[in-house]
């Protein structure tokens, strides 16, 4: 579904911030994308949205990301930014649910009963006609995550999803993304969370791979984590 | 709350009151585009000494007002910041331009005078009319509205993300503004040592916001149409409210109203 090869990139000259990056996702896969501050998390995901060009080559589903086929790439790949006020630019939630449908063409009929379908998958009915700027920032994570579904994207991509989020509310985007049958690219220094999520892990570290496999391995390997700059997850603490 | 959040939450305001129905905010987007550009361009038409005849241009806002159900208070107070401004801008009138040109009884009044209050009502109506449009018409309507009328798409995506762009620019205003004032406790403003750099952190910020949000557009399939926007057909109504308003705004600008009111009162 999604694969790299050999992708570089630097934003600026002579500073690169993946170095020669080579991995695959097959469909259906969970896929947690750890790594310190800075280690170019957020950096993979934009080139993979085809936001950044970089060296090397970027496959979605057989397709190349450039400029001619970003159209169809995009459609396939439903990006939760990490800003939920950078996400949500309409008045009301169904505004924001609504637009992506309608952008693709969707009629306004078949657009309503996707939106309807999604928010009563999550639970969120009541959040339906609200104002953006007048609900909470858990609220407003959950109806960026349901704008993401409304597009029903092949692939969703979430940028530190649990972020400054309460217990309560990390609770509720974890189980939600549990749910989630499309394959999934999660960034996040929340390891709990990578690990009730994913299947597997993908450490980055100095712009490279450090390492790749079972999450139940690499976030169980204590020394490998903390050489960078990472710590167990809590949940796995005192049960090595 | 402090001043920049709340400045921010009118801000969204805006499209609360844009999202309400009243017999205004169901009319074409486009017909009410047209009827304020004509608005504003015959109030700027008249002359600069003619106070008298620009008065009644005062009827048409204020009727707006009526049948919308926007709150004229509403439109003073989210423009508290701006109309001083824009008001200001004929203050120094009266010092130019000395000549006597009207004498009510014993005061006698100059052109200077009578430019400066000519040019602080232009001001005002024009930012009236520019309220009222888009406290009746959420902005992605007014856009669609804009490409029907053949506008480049650029030009129109350029409002859109202008519009936008105030937005995100007054919430980083308020983060910052937070922030500077919890490390300069019982300071009143910003000092003026810190403003370049606080611009400068503000403008980088915002930018780095309004290219993200712009990139969340991209993604969800944005490419400079509106059919998002839920806009229906000109009807006749349309037609008609904006026939009317022709017919206003000629009769206010050379029906000599004013003298004819004042003839009848005098009579
Ligand atoms: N727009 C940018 N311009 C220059 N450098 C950047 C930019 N965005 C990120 N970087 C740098 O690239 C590196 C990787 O950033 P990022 O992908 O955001 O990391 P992560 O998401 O893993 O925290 C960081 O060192 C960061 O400072
Ligand atoms: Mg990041």
């Amino acid at each position: 579904m999604i694969e790299f090869q050999n992708v570089s990139f630097a934003y600026e000259k002579g500073r690169p911030v993946l170095r020669d990056l080579s991995f695959r996702i097959e469909r259906g896969e969970a896929v947690g994308l750890i790594g310190a501050n800075g280690a170019g998390k957020s950096t993979v995901m934009k080139l993979l949205l085809g936001l950044l060009q970089g060296e090397g080559k970027i496959l979605v589903d057989g397709l190349e990301v450039k400029r001619e086929t970003l159209g169809e790439v995009r459609r396939k790949l439903g990006f939760v930014l990490q800003n939920s006020d950078n996400q949500m630019f309409m008045p009301t939630v169904y505004e924001d649910m609504i637009f992506a449908p309608l952008n693709y063409m969707l009629s306004r009929e078949e657009a309503d009963a996707r939106v309807d379908a999604v928010l009563a998958r999550l639970g969120l009915e009541d959040l339906k006609y609200r104002y953006n700027h007048k609900i909470s920032g858990g609220e407003k994570r959950m109806a960026a995550i349901a704008t993401i579904l409304a597009m029903e994207p092949e692939a969703v991509l979430m940028d530190e999803p649990t972020s400054a989020l309460d217990p309560f509310n990390r609770r509720l985007v974890i189980n939600t993304i549990r749910e989630l049958l499309q394959t999934k690219l999660i960034t996040s220094h929340d390891l709990d969370m990578i690990l009730d999520t994913c299947g597997r892990v993908i450490l980055l570290s100095g712009g490279r791979i450090a390492a790749d496999g079972p999450a139940q391995t690499i976030l169980r390997d204590r020394v490998l984590l903390e050489a960078n700059r990472m710590e167990l997850p809590l949940s796995l603490m005192g049960r090595e | 709350m402090n001043k920049m959040q709340k400045a921010l939450h009118e801000l969204a305001e805006m499209d609360e009151l844009a999202a309400r129905s009243s017999p205004i905010h169901s009319l074409h987007p486009a017909a009410k585009l047209i009827a304020t550009i004509a608005y504003i361009l015959v109030t700027l038409s008249f002359d600069k000494y003619d106070l008298s005849g620009l008065v009644p241009m005062l009827l048409w806002p204020i009727l707006l007002f009526q049948i919308s159900g926007v709150e004229l208070r509403s439109c003073f107070y989210k423009l508290r910041i701006v109309l001083p401004l824009v008001m200001a801008v004929g203050l120094f009138n009266p010092f130019f331009d000395k000549e006597i040109v009207l004498r009510i009884g014993p005061a006698a009044v100059s052109g200077g005078v009578v430019s400066m209050l000519t040019l602080m009502l232009k001001g005002l109506y024009c930012l009236m009319a520019s309220f009222l449009l888009m406290a009746t018409t959420p902005i992605d309507n007014l856009c669609a509205a804009l490409r029907q009328l053949h506008v480049p798409k650029m030009l129109v995506t350029l409002l859109l993300l202008t519009y936008r762009y105030v937005g995100v620019m007054t919430g980083e205003l308020a983060i910052m503004t937070e922030a500077y004032h919890l490390r300069a406790p019982g300071q009143k403003g910003i000092h003026i040592s810190a403003w370049g750099s606080f611009l400068g952190q503000l403008l980088l910020r915002s930018m780095d916001r309004a290219q993200e949000l712009y990139a969340s557009m991209l993604l969800r399939g944005y490419h400079q149409h509106f059919h998002y926007a839920d806009i229906k057909p000109f009807r006749r109504r349309d037609a008609l409210y904006l026939i009317g308003c022709v017919l206003v705004f000629a009769l206010l600008r050379y029906g000599k109203i004013a003298q004819l009111l004042g003839s009848a009162i005098v009579r």
